[in-house]
């Protein structure tokens, strides 16, 4: 098989297989896609390669809050810099034309387009929002914001700490505090057992590694002292100009940082804006593309990998990386369908070992209603455009249908974010109020730029066109 | 309020936030330089004017728009700090320049 070289120098135009996120998932699909002699280019607005799990992974592998945790990226950032890729680090994608092939780039200043036969959306997941009352005051983040600070420049909240929500993440994220010298507390919302849950969802045998793993990090963090409250509900965040408190039914927490959490769900913005047809999970409460077991979607250039595909965790997405990178292999004829198949199949088996652990995941870990659907009138659901629950529930009662009516009613999902953060809870909102399931009431229809740009980055991007013709 | 962790993070970049120097870790943020400082908000909302620190660091939430060498609506968390970036506060919603 003969690599086709692509020199960094000669800034081409034009590739094979380009991938969009640097993650898991477009890391492994580059590497293979490079094995089957496809030129790849990979974009990505960060500035190094690992996405959000392995994010700065070459700088924190030294930490010792997080080295263990950045170890197995490590390796597979080391394999994909090894390889003739095209990586653009700190870019990002603001428009994508699926029947071109045309990608629209920005970065630092300057636009340019490139097209590519075949597409790879690897744009990861992103948490889901926590619309609780008092959510929007300085010192209320995310958990994972917490923790992108503390990959990217190991940093920590100073004062006293509280996380609250549920899933993997606060585990994780609760013992790499505690190794960094940081203790706090966590107000877990959850309200599944774990035996019972586990004996319904099944894959517990299949998913040991991943469970085993799970339970040390609750073992480490208990033994450690971290005081966990269990079964929180109604949590609200208070204080005037600065978060001070986590109030809920029962109790009340002191805090300087409150972080909240309540799982992960797939980050579809670019591939909802792109028209690819997407399907309600109901068992994941979100929705994601609809796609074949190659990843390949509705449009015939386009294929979504990883967890913007569906919730799997980095070891799925690396598996759903590989097997995309193979299908374009065959569509762009370089490689066999039976060698296709025939290098697919490890690929298909490590993505069902990983899964293995998710319906338990999902089924213990699954958002209540008040989270869905903020009950109080008064809580801010959009952020961008301070759009509350209650006059959601007033555009619902009038008569939007869904999120695009409510957009045009309210202004939500009309600010910078683009309904990013509140279009699963503005769809939840209205869906109860209509008393219809989520599904029916539909998504918010993201548009380009998906990104914001400046005239004068517009303006340079025409000139250039003009000076290449 | 976060803190630094030098043992484990040497190398600083100096950068301005609000026109004060401050060394913050390299591989930081604009966003998490500003959480660095110390700064009550990052910017004030278009539509109430209520102070916003980032929630989510990751270009999702866009609550991190701030003016960085002088280029407003800027998300501050996908931004890397370089040395002598000025970072400030935006205040409600961006004026065309006169």
């Amino acid at each position: 098989m003969s690599l086709v070289p692509v020199k960094a120098a000669e800034a081409p135009r034009k590739f094979d297989l380009a991938i969009v996120g640097a993650g898991p998932a477009g890391m492994a699909a580059a590497i293979t896609a490079r094995e089957c002699g496809l030129s790849v280019l990979v974009v990505d607005e960060n500035a190094a390669p690992g996405g959000q799990v392995f994010r700065a992974a070459e700088l924190a592998g030294a930490d010792p809050a997080l080295a263990r945790d950045m170890a197995p990226g490590l390796d597979l950032i080391a394999r994909f810099r090894a390889f003739d890729i095209t990586y653009r680090p700190g870019t990002s994608l603001w428009m994508l034309d699926p029947d071109t092939g045309t990608l629209s780039l920005a970065r630092q200043g300057e636009t340019m387009e490139v097209t590519a036969d075949r597409i790879l959306l690897a744009t990861g997941a992103q948490e889901r929002p926590v619309p609780i009352p008092g959510w929007t005051l300085p010192g209320v983040m995310s958990a994972g914001a917490a923790q992108i600070a503390l990959k990217t420049a190991g940093m920590v909240p100073s004062g006293k700490v509280v996380l609250a929500g549920q899933g993997p993440l606060m585990w994780l994220l609760a013992n790499q505090f505690i190794r960094a010298g940081v203790m706090p507390v966590l107000v877990e919302t959850r309200t599944r057992p774990i035996l019972r849950t586990a004996l319904g969802a099944g894959g517990i045998f299949s998913g040991f590694g991943q469970l085993a793993k799970g339970i040390g990090l609750i073992l480490k963090a208990r033994q450690a002292g971290m005081r966990v409250i269990s079964g929180a509900r109604h949590l609200r965040a208070e204080g005037s100009a600065r978060v001070q408190a986590l109030r809920f039914e029962g109790g009340v927490e002191p805090c300087d940082t409150l972080l909240l959490h309540e799982g992960v769900m797939p980050s579809t913005h670019i591939s909802m804006a792109i028209g690819l047809q997407h399907g309600w999970d109901a068992r994941q409460l979100c929705w994601r593309p609809k796609l074949d077991v190659f990843g390949a979607s509705s449009h015939a250039r386009i294929a979504v990998a990883g967890d913007g595909a569906v919730i799997g965790g980095w070891e799925a997405a690396v598996a759903a990386g590989q097997l995309a990178a193979l299908d374009a292999g065959l569509r762009l004829g370089r490689i066999s369908r039976a060698d296709r198949d025939f290098r697919a199949e490890a690929s298909a088996d490590a993505l069902l070992q990983a899964r293995a652990l998710r319906p338990f995941l999902d089924a213990l870990y699954a958002p209540s209603q008040e989270v869905l659907a903020p009950p109080e009138e008064s809580t801010i659901i959009c952020r961008c455009e301070e759009v509350t629950a209650g006059s959601l529930r007033w555009a619902a009662a009038i008569g939007a249908t869904g999120p695009n009516q409510a957009k045009a009613y309210l202004r939500c999902g009309m600010g910078p974010c683009q309904g990013r953060l509140c279009g699963s809870t503005v769809a939840a909102v209205i869906a109860e109020t209509r008393n219809v399931p989520v599904e029916e009431v539909g998504h918010f229809r993201p548009r380009a730029p998906y990104k914001p740009i400046t005239v004068q980055e517009l303006a340079g991007a025409q000139l250039g066109a003009e000076r290449l013709s | 309020m976060f803190r630094t962790r030098p043992d484990h993070r040497p190398e600083t970049v100096q950068i301005f936030v609000e026109g004060r120097p401050l060394m913050v870790p390299e591989g930081s943020s604009a966003a998490a330089a500003v959480l660095i400082a110390g700064l009550p908000g990052i910017r004030e909302t278009a539509v109430s004017g209520s102070p916003r620190l980032p929630w989510c660091m990751m270009g999702v939430c866009f609550d991190c728009l701030a003016e960085i060498d002088g280029v407003a609506n800027r998300q501050a968390c996908m931004v890397p700090v370089v040395a002598g970036m000025r970072i400030a506060r935006q205040h409600g919603a961006r004026e065309v320049r006169r």
